[in-house]
């Protein structure tokens, strides 16, 4: 288990038969400084891990609701210096573990040898990037450990029991199985092809499992609580935020919408929360 | 100095190429790259491609001296390589035949593909004709605007053409949003990339299904001239005519080879396409290589008169020969490329492709100082699809 927040809080959950509910934001959606305040609403509706966005113009994995959150956050100036200056505030206040979820270019060119250090100073906790399969991972992975920093990398339903070997093997603090063959956004209902794929992560790894990848209702949540460590939602809570924002609900909503996702993970567990 | 360019294992040319794609990509590459060196070595993919390469698509293309053009420069004397003969009208059509077979080979019933200009949407639209097979393109929405003729011909072929409304809605946001759909529908879907770019085993089999484009030009210029040409140029935008014409030549170290960028209405970022003007390694729809963008790491707009130069990104393997020396990147305007257009018209009575017209116009720029040379210029796709454009911008003809 890594040292990390991200791997404690974990550990923490575990101990409690409890899974993770991992919210993701793009940062600077609508600005960086409502982003420290939607933080700290996740975390009251009971979010244990976020995942920060880093917005990217090209985002080739995403739907429409997350494009939409990074033009925002690229239209009020985001950049990558920005997110980690976010960061800081909200490690100011707050032990919630984050993971710096990105494509990779903002980060490549940031360098990733500054950046290991400037995201551990910031109080960043982990590193996921989208478009880094594990062949080319190598030459920041180490960079990124060493800092103290762990590394997340993606499963899917299309990966080979060869490739979910190497996905295991370079992921540290958790793995993040994406659901189903798509890019980010709701579903109707949860994939077919999610639970499989936990047991198929299982047989090669001890790391705590997230799914995530059009989990947007309690019912979903409650269904992947079940089986895996971690419920990731993203989109649902960016679709709040692109329809509060500007409005004075928009951090109650989120909060609110994150209760409702934590419960019904709670229930996948039979357990009934705090 | 670099005489091969082959990648290694994973796809990479030097630094260069590799695989940048979320996971659920990963193992979709891994079968068609399988696919690919399986058919790569049976006679009888060779066989059939051969067969719609003469028969269908028009091959060889003629080599044509351009004369008039040479005589009113005065300098070094021009081959042109008629790409624009080809059947759709561009060198397009030769990887779109490949890859249409290896789909067929993979059991992919549906095809995907993305296109600037329109040409390559026009060329995968036509052998899914062929081949009855399930047909999409996604074009951004600016693109549809420049190249309407392009959009109709894909819809009398059968083809659904998917209007892109992100970012610069352009050739960029048409190929993030082919990626989308080949990462939903990976199952039962080949995505057809139309240039030498995204992530291994694209550039390498894109570059080879359109390297019958050097070795012909290769031979027929032997065979003219009992020599090779001094100095090679095609136009450059991902880089797919470009490296089918520059691959034959690459051992031929006496042999030039020049890439022509779209400098655009000016080098500030933003203004054009030239992506050794300003640009730096970086990686966008999977492929690592030299791309325009910002400070930040966010990737450029980009603006070119041509459509199917305006892209953020080079192909990998021109990368890697910039980087060796052994092809020289340079740009052209896009006035110098509607003049060299005007020019070709008149000299030659054949009217080039906006994209063409690029490296026609550094091949008119050079000749007058370099008599005693012999330049072979890639002419890789014909004007019509242009008409509006060249009508729209040479207002002096069009009272």
């Amino acid at each position: 288990m890594s040292n990390t927040r991200i791997g404690r809080r974990f550990a923490e959950l575990r101990e409690k038969n409890q899974p993770a509910l991992v919210a993701y934001l793009t940062a600077g959606d609508p600005s960086l400084d409502a982003t420290v305040r939607l933080v700290a609403a996740l975390e009251r509706g009971g979010a244990d891990i976020i995942e920060l966005g880093v917005p990217f113009s090209d985002p080739i994995a995403d739907g429409p609701v997350i494009m939409r959150g990074a033009e925002r956050a690229l239209a009020a100036g985001t950049s990558l210096r920005g997110v980690l200056d976010c960061a800081a505030k909200i490690r100011a206040h707050s032990e919630v573990p984050i993971l710096l979820f990105s494509y990779l270019n903002p980060m490549m060119r940031y360098g990733f040898a500054k950046l290991a250090v400037d995201a551990k100073a910031a109080g960043v906790d982990g590193i996921l990037m989208t478009d880094a399969s594990v062949e080319e991972a190598e030459p920041y992975v180490k960079t990124i450990r060493d800092a103290g920093l762990d590394t997340v990398f993606l499963a899917a339903p299309t990966s080979t029991p060869e490739r979910l070997a190497l996905v295991g093997r370079y992921s540290s603090g958790f793995v993040y199985l994406v659901s189903r063959t798509g890019v980010t956004g709701e579903q109707a209902q949860l994939s077919a092809q999610a639970l499989p794929l936990v047991k198929a992560m299982r047989a090669h790894t001890d790391l705590p499992l997230a799914v995530g990848f059009g989990i947007a209702k309690a019912a979903d949540a409650q269904a992947v609580g079940q089986l895996a460590d971690g419920v990731v939602v993203g989109s649902a809570f960016v679709r709040v935020i692109e329809r509060y924002a500007g409005t004075p609900e928009m951090e109650t909503k989120l909060e609110a919408l994150a209760r409702e996702l934590k419960t019904g993970a709670l229930q996948g567990r039979g357990t009934a929360g705090e | 100095m670099i005489t091969t360019s082959q990648p290694d294992s994973g796809g990479h040319f030097g630094p260069y190429g590799g695989r940048f794609v979320p996971e659920v990509l990963m193992a979709p590459l891994e079968e068609l790259e399988r696919a690919y060196v399986v058919a790569r070595h049976d006679p009888a993919f060779h066989k059939e491609l051969s067969d719609l390469m003469t028969n269908y698509a028009g091959r060889p293309t003629a080599l044509w001296e351009a004369k008039r053009l040479s005589g009113v420069l005065g300098g070094a004397r021009i081959y042109i390589k008629r790409e624009d003969l080809l059947h759709t009208g561009a060198h397009k059509i030769n990887n779109c035949l490949g890859q249409i077979l290896l789909a067929r080979r993979m059991g992919k019933k549906r095809i995907i593909a993305e296109t600037g200009a329109g040409q390559h949407g026009v060329a995968t639209a036509t052998v899914c004709a062929l081949f009855g097979m399930d047909c999409t393109v996604y074009m951004g929405e600016e693109d549809m605007r420049r190249q309407r003729l392009n959009v109709f011909r894909m819809r009398l072929l059968g083809a659904k053409v998917v209007s892109v409304t992100n970012g610069s809605r352009t050739l960029k946001d048409a190929i993030s949003e082919a990626m989308r759909d080949w990462v939903t529908n990976v199952e039962n879907t080949h995505y057809l990339l139309g240039s030498a770019l995204g992530s291994h085993p694209y550039p390498v089999m894109v570059r080879d299904f359109h390297s019958v484009i050097g070795r012909e030009a290769r031979a027929q210029f032997l065979e003219r001239e009992g020599r090779l040409p001094d100095t090679v140029f095609a136009c450059v935008g991902g880089g797919s005519n470009a490296i089918g014409m520059f691959h034959e030549f690459i051992g031929d170290e006496g042999v030039e080879l020049i890439g022509v960028e779209a400098g655009g209405r000016s080098l500030e970022l933003g203004e054009h396409a030239a992506r050794f003007a300003g640009g730096s390694p970086g990686v966008l729809q999977g492929c690592y290589s030299y791309v325009l963008q910002n400070a930040d790491g966010q990737i450029a707009l980009t603006h070119s008169v041509s459509a199917g130069l305006d892209y953020a990104m080079i192909g990998p393997e021109h990368a890697y020969l910039a980087d060796g020396g052994r092809a020289t990147y340079v740009n052209c305007s896009d006035a110098a490329a509607l003049d060299a257009a005007r020019m070709l018209s008149r000299t030659e009575g054949i009217i080039p492709a906006l994209e063409s017209s690029h490296a026609v116009a550094e091949a008119i720029r050079r000749a007058p100082a370099e008599k005693g040379k012999v330049f072979l210029v890639n002419l890789s796709g014909r004007g019509d699809k242009d008409i509006d454009i060249y009508r729209e911008n040479l207002k002096d003809l069009d009272e």
